[in-house]
């Protein structure tokens, strides 16, 4: 071992989550953080509409009804212990970034503006409420830069382009990690006593998807394959505002700001599924609600994508239907310099890659595969908790969107996984440095690295007769046509069997490139291995659960089921197969009832 | 419709010097020379290397030479460059691996003007946030929305013939702070931005600006800065 490296405390990851573990866990103890990117590259830097908190900046609004709208979006599989911590924290969560420079939008009175966004309700009268924080169109942009910014004011120590292979256990006991230094092909021991997987998610395992490339499951799979579960793996959101074919992310706050969905025939079909909120139901919801328009015929032209239409003079008229105000009362209107103004990344996008401009004209929308809501289970301070009885592992944490606290159960609202990351990397990076401040290195073992080698080794030499591009291309799109937003049996034992064949397949696949410096072929191949474990489990964990909750979604059984179902998925990978097994939901205050918009 | 990619290739392990190797592939007019890229690593050469990410012109991964122009990979369409496409990495960077150069001096650029938010001064009482008019906020708004993707400093000949500028980058960070009226630290930021590494290596050719993905007017902060940097006045 060459390269060794000793930090009390080692973030895997430098997106949102692990910045703000890092920037905390440094303040208690000696912290480096890895990130197989530069940390400005991570994916926080993508999410657009804003981050919740009740800060009640324009109109009444409050940390319980935050939590309720949490737990009705979670379709009552968030555990509410953990997300009530997360919505008291969130208004000292949104100043604290304030605080550190983030440059948010302002209310005529120099606070923070907020905007409506999908499932934020006031909880008295069922109407939107402004919650979501925003800068612009591109709020995480702001958040990763704030982050990264703050991190190298407090002198953080970081390994960018480091890719993390393998995770070290002694004792039982955290140890360290093992990773690949891109530019040179060398491997890298990071002894430690506190680790936090902070890498993000998996929708690059979909074919259409808003999920930038490095989202491939890599910390999930990591911990699978040393033993540990992962939880409610079967819920994954499908964003019903995607760019037509591409997947690009069109926020929820478009339709915040009043835009609606208009299907084929011209007509806005949202309040028929939410009368209340129309438009600004939850995703789940509105995502299934296109998708029925689609399947019944009224997709545009007889194709698979509806509109999104912000036209000024269309979100005018429905405005003035539903009788929108501002907060002084008067009534709702926009101008397209607003628009503009407001949302000017989105009709950037439209702009480039459609040729659309959303000023003029409606924008061709279908649901992308978007976010995680389930992975490395924790506690709601981060610690990894490695079955049903809360039982911890020693010196291991997880923050943002690899881990499931759980606070988006079946299906996140908007808004609120900019928040998780913030609060849960906080904690995570807090306790992590308590724990190191009191407990001992774990001695390394001598082969730290024979894992990683030995993935290594697999992958050039293996025979060659499979390609490893076409292998992922079929993995995406299985999974994206039946483990995706409408699923049934069939379809399901299907994709089950189809990746387990692509499992076998991929072991026929062989890294060409035998070079060490920026081996993106070997990084590359080495992705696909996790892309293709972590849908596995997701796959065998919809299959199994036989009832229709939030995101996931079964024809078969298409309703929920708390009676058997009110309960959280464990899944661990033994002896080459999925096990499962399951664990209680925290219920506080809010008993399971239906969920109507 | 049928394109030739011409690409750029570097293998410092192998290759005593850069050669180009030349693709034929099907395409449509909205693919993203990304896809293409792609494709051919995919398909033809597994080995070709380049960065990428979010592939949506956001995270700033993917800057690159595309027919002699500084442009994301992610954010130019096959329409938009014809079907004859040479792509090559940035100018001005070492390079590493046919399309990665070496991004550590770029960073250290960034680092070097002090980029983060200062203010010691104690918060409200009340713990709320440090107020801001929506003018105010809009004073810096341009130059928040720079990714860090080097396309513009890698199409500056100044920063191409000097050891030592910093580069529109970096000076467009400085600007997002300097005109931040939370901000305490403009004075010592200023002070870093007109040593001769800094503006006066700035002589108005445009090219940050005509390459800058998210359409910054670069060429405009850096004239405010040189502006306070005469007048010492912030508005």
């Amino acid at each position: 071992m060459a390269n060794v490296h000793q930090f009390e405390v080692v973030v895997v990851g430098a997106g949102g989550a692990g910045l703000m573990a890092g920037l905390y866990a440094s303040r208690g103890a000696k912290t480096a953080v890895i990130s197989k990117l530069y940390p400005t590259r991570s994916h926080t830097g993508a999410a657009q509409g804003g981050i919740s908190a009740a800060l009640g900046n324009y109109e009444e609004d409050k940390p319980d009804w935050h939590t309720y709208d949490t737990v009705k979006g979670s379709d009552y599989l968030g555990d509410q212990d953990a997300i009530e911590f997360m919505t008291n924290e969130a208004i000292e969560a949104v100043l604290e970034l304030e605080h550190m420079g983030l440059p948010f939008d302002r209310t005529p009175e120099g606070r923070i503006s907020q905007r409506p966004f999908g499932g934020h309700t006031n909880n008295e009268t069922g109407k939107p409420v402004r919650r979501a924080c925003h800068a612009a169109d591109r709020t995480g942009h702001m958040i990763l830069q704030t982050l990264y910014q703050q991190c190298l004011k407090n002198k953080v120590n970081f390994f960018d382009e480091f890719q993390v292979l393998d995770f070290l256990i002694v004792n039982g006991k955290t140890a360290g990690v093992v990773a690949v230094e891109l530019a040179t092909g060398e491997l890298h021991t990071f002894h430690a006593k506190s680790v936090i997987f902070a890498t993000g998610g998996h929708g690059r395992i979909f074919e259409v998807t808003s999920n930038a490339y490095a989202y491939t499951g890599d910390g999930a799979a990591v911990l699978l394959r040393r033993g540990l579960p992962l939880e409610d793996m079967e819920f994954f959101q499908f964003h019903p505002t995607g760019i037509y074919k591409l997947g690009i992310l069109i926020t929820e706050g478009v339709r915040g700001e009043g835009g609606v969905l208009i299907n084929g025939a011209g007509e806005r079909f949202m309040p028929k599924y939410a009368p209340t909120i129309k438009d600004l139901a939850s995703r789940d919801i509105v995502s299934r609600a296109i998708y029925t328009e689609i399947r019944e015929g009224r997709g545009v032209n007889g194709k698979n994508y509806v509109y999104l239409d912000v036209r000024p003079e269309t979100v005018n008229k429905y405005a003035a239907m539903d009788g929108r105000t501002n907060p002084d009362g008067s009534p709702y209107t926009i101008t397209g310099e607003q628009v503009l103004a407001k949302l000017p990344d989105i009709i950037d996008f439209c702009r480039v890659y459609l040729g659309v401009d959303p000023l003029t004209q409606m924008m061709p929308i279908q649901p992308t595969a978007h976010y995680t809501m389930g992975g490395i289970p924790t506690n709601k301070y981060g610690e990894v908790v490695i079955d049903d009885q809360k039982t911890v592992f020693p010196g291991l944490y997880a923050a943002g969107e690899c881990a499931c606290v759980s606070v988006h159960g079946g299906n996140r609202l908007g808004c609120n996984s900019l928040l998780d990351l913030v609060v849960f990397g906080k904690h995570a990076g807090l306790r992590a440095a308590e724990y190191a401040n009191q407990a001992d290195y774990q001695d390394l073992p001598a082969d730290a690295e024979a894992e990683s080698m030995s993935q290594f080794d697999t992958l050039r030499h293996g025979s060659g007769k499979e390609n490893a591009f076409t292998i992922s291309t079929e993995l995406k799109k299985v999974m994206f046509d039946d483990v995706g937003i409408y699923r049934n049996e069939k379809g399901m034992t299907e994709a089950l069997e189809k990746v387990k064949a692509l499992q076998a397949r991929f072991k026929e696949v062989c890294v060409k490139d035998a070079g060490r410096i920026f081996n993106t072929e070997l990084l590359n191949a080495w992705e696909l291995g996790n892309m293709l474990e972590v849908a596995e489990v997701i796959a065998a964990c919809a299959l199994n659960r036989k009832e229709s909750r939030g995101g996931h979604s079964r024809e078969d059984y298409p309703n929920r089921d708390d009676e058997n179902w009110l309960k959280h998925t464990l899944a661990w990978k033994q002896d080459g197969k999925v096990t499962v097994g399951y664990k209680p939901v925290t219920i506080t205050k809010y008993q399971p009832k239906a969920r109507v918009y | 419709m049928q394109v030739t990619l011409k690409i750029f290739r570097y293998n410092p392990e192998v290759d005593k010097k850069f050669h180009y190797e030349t693709y034929t592939l099907e395409a449509e007019e909205t693919d993203r020379i990304l896809d293409l890229l792609e494709h051919v690593k995919g398909y033809h050469d597994g080995s070709l290397s380049f960065r990428r990410s979010c592939a949506h012109g956001v995270c700033g991964s993917d800057a690159m030479r595309i027919n002699g122009k500084n442009m994301l990979a992610c954010k130019a369409l096959v329409r938009d460059v014809g079907d004859r496409i040479t792509v090559e990495p940035l100018l001005g960077l070492k390079v590493e691996k046919d399309l990665i150069v070496d991004m550590e001096p770029f960073f250290d650029n960034y680092k070097k003007v002090l980029p983060y938010f200062i203010n010691d001064s104690p918060l409200p009482a009340d713990g709320r946030e440090r107020l801001q008019s929506p003018e105010q906020r809009a004073r810096f708004d341009d130059t928040t929305k720079c990714i860090l993707c080097a396309a513009c400093t890698t199409s500056c000949p100044s920063y191409w013939g000097s050891d030592d500028y910093i580069g529109p980058a970096a000076l467009v960070t400085a600007h997002r702070f300097i005109y931040d009226s939370r901000d305490e630290a403009a004075a010592e930021r200023m002070h870093i931005v007109s040593e001769t590494s800094g503006l006066a290596r700035c002589h108005t050719i445009y090219n940050c600006t005509m390459a800058c993905p998210r359409d910054i007017q670069i060429t405009k902060a850096i004239g405010e800065l040189k502006m306070t940097s005469l007048t010492g006045k912030l508005d």
